[in-house]
């Protein structure tokens, strides 16, 4: 599969997660969350950039709490929960924020 | 995706066998496995040259090596006592999901090729060439099949029908037709450690995280130690306890437990997976290769006890087959159980009066128990008859006030499974998994309605996971679910250790 940004292909998965975490870029992003359905808000933008910069550390997207903890810390505490996270990614903002950030699909039982 | 439109069926307040639906999951069919994930695990890339002349083989060496897999061919007498035994075809309608007609899909190939009367008369003996279509069968509706064993519990011969759709997933792995989900997911344990592909530092840095929450939350010192040699416990648990909600308040739970009790514990980066999804593609291989990790970091560590955390098919695999995976363990202390299940463990501190709580902490709970299949109708606890059943049951209600079980033939060894087991907990299934729960739901729904039930407590990272996305399409909250150690978590008395 491949999806087209500003008239290049970028090749994803069955799922639309890039396949080549390099060819990530900011229209990239709002294309893949146009197809979510996300409409991406600053606070979304917060949320992917953590990602990136934790992945680019860790090579891995933070664990939940790692999140809501780092989220509460930017957006406030009452940001900090998994139950916002769920109302800026309804599908679950491990899989589809991660896919939005360009990284990899958490994959075992989560 | 974001878009799946799946529809939930219609909770009903008698269940009763559904109306046929031919072919209603024919479209059911999860992603394959990359050419590179299958050679990782030493599998064919893809569809290999002459393979069906090699996946016959493989069935002959199969029936040579497993004689149980052989009795379960040869057995069955098409009774139907299993037709309606299966959540997949309770939820589906789907007759290729009776258990009978599912692995009659295997069945009749065997009987073609193994069978003298196959052999010479396959028409009259209802067997049949492994061609194209019927290989295709196999892929969609083996995965259709939990492997949760609730079928065989009610088949007068005790066929163990996941016998047969392990054996299934085993032949087409071998003939480079593997499944992604599962297959991606061993090969990450094997390079890295865990399903997840959680590396060494990132692990270090979430268990930092959770030590600095939980002190906030509770002033006290909890430790969350990883690769600590001499520490006497080492746990192993499902990566989703360090990564996804609700998995992780059990891992808090547990660290509790240890902390009330002044047991030195400790994770390991080497071993930092309970599951072990090679029990899920029928292979011995990849089963010996993962758990030879546990091993590998008790003796490392030079712990005393190994630990199995909340997770289902683990413990499965660690109380029924470890010993002859990576035992012996004559390294350990023989005065527990080897392995031990960490509920046997907060069981025996409950009963010691080592650790107490305040029930009165998990009042806005009322909870209910989903057993997990594989704890359930493949393993024990405690060393006392029905103990898997009793144990985790006793440890909830040590530690909340309301609790009340789900109908009868809905629980222990009748258990249904939570839609999502065996290898079958992925995006693209989505609808199996929702109409899989069904029967499950329905159950819930009886005791929500009866008792206010809010709470369904489990013992399994793929049950946790599998409730909370499929729990929103039956109407009911996600965060309903949860682990019998996030109870424990909520109620138990820290006292002064720190």
């Amino acid at each position: 599969m491949a999806i087209n940004v500003a008239g290049k292909s970028i090749e994803t998965d069955e799922e639309g997660y890039l396949t080549n975490l390099g060819d990530w870029s900011e229209e990239v992003a709002n294309e893949i969350a146009k197809a979510e359905n996300v409409d991406m808000s600053q606070n979304h933008w917060e949320v992917v950039n953590f990602l990136r910069e934790y992945y680019n550390e860790y090579q891995i997207a933070p664990a939940v709490r790692v999140l809501t903890k780092a989220i509460g810390k930017k957006l406030g505490p009452d940001k900090g929960n998994s139950k916002y996270l769920y109302e800026l990614f309804p599908y679950g903002p491990a899989k589809q924020a991660c896919k939005i950030a360009g990284l990899p699909k958490p994959t075992g039982c989560v | 995706m974001a878009t799946a439109a799946v529809q939930a069926p219609p909770l009903r307040e008698y269940p009763v066998i559904p109306i046929l639906a031919r072919d209603a999951m024919a479209g059911s069919r999860p992603y394959p496995a990359s050419e590179k994930m299958n050679e990782a695990l030493g599998f064919p890339g893809k569809l290999v040259d002459g393979w069906r002349e090699k996946a016959v083989l493989k069935i002959g060496e199969l029936v040579a090596k497993n004689r149980g897999l052989r009795v379960f061919l040869d057995a069955c007498v098409h009774c139907g006592a299993c037709t309606d035994k299966c959540h997949y075809f309770l939820g589906t309608g789907d007759p290729k999901n009776m258990p009978v007609a599912r692995q009659d899909l295997f069945r009749k190939v065997y009987r073609r090729y193994f069978t003298l009367g196959g052999k010479l008369f396959p028409k009259l003996v209802g067997a049949e060439d492994l061609t194209e279509s019927v290989l295709e069968d196999w892929y969609r509706y083996f995965n259709q099949c939990s492997e949760c064993r609730r079928c065989s519990v009610y088949c007068p011969y005790g066929i163990d029908t996941a016998e047969i759709t392990m054996a299934a997933k085993e032949v087409m792995d071998s003939i480079g037709v593997g499944q992604k989900y599962t297959n991606e997911i061993i090969g990450k344990v094997h390079k890295i450690g865990n399903n997840l592909g959680l590396p060494g530092p990132a692990l270090k840095n979430t268990l930092e995280t959770l030590e600095e929450e939980v002190k906030e939350e509770t002033g006290q010192d909890v430790r969350f130690p990883l690769d600590e040699k001499g520490a006497e416990v080492l746990v192993v648990t499902p990566s989703a306890d360090f990564f996804a909600e609700p998995h992780v308040y059990s891992l808090v739970g547990y660290a509790k437990v240890f902390h009330a009790a002044g047991i030195r514990w400790t994770l390991s980066s080497h071993a930092s997976e309970a599951a072990n999804f090679g029990v899920f593609i029928g292979s011995q291989a990849q089963m010996k290769a993962i758990a030879g990790r546990v091993r590998e970091a008790a003796l490392e560590l030079g712990v005393r006890r190994l630990v199995v955390g909340e997770c289902g098919h683990a413990w499965r695999v660690a109380y029924s087959f470890w010993n002859t995976l990576i035992g012996p363990f004559d390294f350990l202390d023989s005065r527990y159980p080897v392995p031990q299940h960490i509920c046997e463990l907060t069981y025996d501190l409950i009963e010691r009066g080592a650790i107490t709580f305040d029930r009165e902490k998990n009042d806005a709970h009322v909870v209910t128990f989903h057993d997990s299949c594989n704890v359930a109708r493949a393993s024990g606890m405690g060393g006392l008859p029905r103990g898997q059943f009793i144990i985790p049951r006793a440890v909830i209600r040590a530690a909340a006030n309301h609790f009340h079980d789900m109908a009868p033939e809905t629980i222990h060894e009748h258990t249904f499974c939570c839609g999502g087991g065996g290898g079958l907990l992925t995006d693209e299934l989505l609808e199996l998994r929702v109409k899989g729960a069904l029967p499950r739901m329905e159950a819930l729904q009886k005791v929500v309605d009866e008792h206010g039930v809010n709470f369904m407590a489990t013992i399994c990272a793929i049950c946790k996971a599998q409730f909370a996305k499929v729990l929103p399409y039956y109407k009911f909250d996600m965060g309903m679910i949860g682990g019998v150690h996030q109870l424990v978590s909520n109620a138990i008395r820290l006292g002064r250790n720190d």
